[in-house]
């Protein structure tokens, strides 16, 4: 019958998404953790102990401050727009968890264009950020707004130039199918996938660094920049306002860091072939996700110029090599 | 209770279509009436994103997440940073735009609407049968824009190049006449 399906179909996707709400707000709290305490350990200090043993209640802490602090809405702004922009931060973020496969059971819908929705959903975050700078009426947050923008266009084209090479090789655009494509051992991998491109680390390494730009990582934190913009976009959301941005920056990472995964790292498949499973891929996400505040803590934020000269000049060409050279591969040998 | 299950099912899905019109048509109004540029452009994403939904009623997904990747990821964006540029703390537009203006344009659009109506109630539309397998839209668009309508693509392709050869001009040109 369908009506019971179509009603337990229902019940299913909203706790599923309920769940992938709460599971942002977990990495939120605890890759938070995690910024502070990875690099105290470079700089040999101890980082947040006090609440809680090694600081582990330090996020339940910083949850409830944000919680119970007033949101204060300034003269002049756009409130409208003000009280929007979080909210179309965090919804795409979520919706592109609610496609991403985490492993052969785990996964809300496997839809047949399942990367083009992550793609597209993930192009609308920058909109949210843009208004919410934009409707702020604080010059600095004007600035990072427009910041934003450039970044983001900038970087939004070898990332899909990138993914469309990946495409061509694997043939669909459905995430369940490019996984079980590199099942088995880990030189199936996308990344090892030397007969399709011999560019093929190259351009995991692309991926990860427009990952890194359109998730607004440093080194490429152009539009919150504290040393130049107090907090860039966000700089007049108090509260949960601000905490909703926050919660949205650690989804875009876990997004982008899945993603990866799935793309280049086969998933939920062991490296040597045994025990695939949801506990490889959490894995292989945590790593990715360390080696992102890694970068953070190892360089220094670019300068503006240099970070659209990096995206034209050499990300583009790039990946527009990787892509020709995709496509002579399987024109010679496909 | 009336509403049995199967009545419900075809509620809902029609209650999903009406909510994309009126998200399509509320963003359109909102992208003409506002006087704030940036809420224009907000009302033009609504709209996009309506349509995007319309496009999934049609049965062809692809199209629809091309048109939030494309139309709100890049276009509205796009018209966001040249607005940025121009004019970051923006004035309000203001309301009047002169009478004959504004009755030209509500006569113009008047005609529009009843001549599309007055088609679309005209058309026959053939009921073809929907395909038992739903067609993997992706290959099948792919193989249609390369074999059938191979020409346009390309002179596409041109006019685009054509569009970004222009934009350098210009943009090399405005450099060179700084002091």
């Amino acid at each position: 019958m369908i009506p019971q399906e179509i009603i337990w179909e229902v019940v299913r996707l909203t706790l599923y998404v309920v769940g992938l709400i709460a599971f942002a707000a977990f990495n939120a709290a605890y890759l938070s953790l995690a910024e502070r305490k990875v690099p105290a350990l470079f700089q040999l200090r101890y980082g947040p102990k006090e609440v809680g043993p090694y600081g582990l209640l330090q996020p339940v802490a910083d949850g409830l401050k944000l919680m119970s602090k007033q949101l204060l809405v300034q003269d002049g702004t756009d409130v409208f727009l003000f009280k929007l922009a979080p909210v179309m931060v965090i919804v795409p973020a979520v919706m592109c968890l609610a496609v991403i496969p985490f492993s052969e059971t785990v996964s809300a819908r496997n839809i047949s264009l399942g990367l083009l929705a992550v793609f597209s959903f993930s192009s609308v975050h920058v909109l949210g950020t843009m208004l919410g700078g934009w409707a702020s009426y604080n010059k600095y947050a004007s600035i990072a707004a427009a910041r934003v923008v450039a970044q983001n266009i900038a970087y939004e084209i070898p990332l899909l130039l990138v993914v469309v090479a990946l495409v061509m090789a694997t043939h669909t655009c459905n995430l369940h199918e490019i996984v079980d494509q590199q099942a088995g051992a880990f030189w199936h991998w996308n990344v090892f996938r030397f007969q399709v491109s011999p560019l093929m680390p190259v351009s995991f390494l692309l991926f990860f660094i427009c990952m890194l730009a359109e998730a607004n990582r440093a080194p490429f934190d152009m539009y919150e920049a504290e040393s130049e913009l107090v907090a860039g976009a966000f700089t007049e959301y108090s509260g949960m306002g601000f905490g909703l941005f926050f919660i949205a920056e650690y989804a875009n990472i876990v997004v982008g860091c899945s993603m990866a995964t799935v793309l280049f790292l086969g998933g939920w498949h062991c490296p040597f072939g045994l025990l695939p499973g949801l506990h490889w891929f959490l894995i292989k996400l945590y790593v990715l996700c360390f080696c992102v505040i890694w970068v953070r803590w190892s360089f220094p934020r670019t300068q503006f110029y240099t970070l659209l000269n990096l995206s034209w000049k050499l990300l583009i060409p790039l990946a527009f090599i990787n892509l020709v050279l995709t496509a002579v591969m399987l024109k010679i040998f496909g | 209770m009336s509403l049995t299950p199967v009545v419900m099912h075809s509620y809902l899905e029609a209650a999903v279509f009406v909510s994309f019109v009126v998200a399509t048509l509320l963003g359109a109004i909102f992208a003409v009436a506002s006087r704030r540029l940036v809420r224009c452009v907000c009302g033009l994403a609504l709209s996009f994103m309506g349509l995007s939904g319309l496009y999934y009623y049609l049965q062809s997904p692809f199209l629809a997440l091309m048109q939030i990747l494309i139309y709100v990821g890049a276009i509205c964006i796009t018209i966001m940073f040249a607005m940025m540029l121009t004019d970051p703390q923006d004035q309000r537009l203001p309301r009047g735009r002169g009478m004959v203006l504004e009755a030209a344009c509500l006569l113009v659009a008047g005609l529009m609407a009843v001549g599309l109506i007055v088609l679309i109630c005209r058309a026959g539309w053939p009921v073809t049968s929907a395909p038992a397998t739903p067609v993997d839209t992706f290959k099948e668009l792919g193989r249609a824009l390369l074999y059938r309508y191979g020409f346009a693509f390309e002179v596409m392709s041109v006019v685009l190049l054509l569009a970004s050869l222009g934009a350098l001009v210009v943009a090399r040109g405005g450099r060179r006449a700084k002091p």
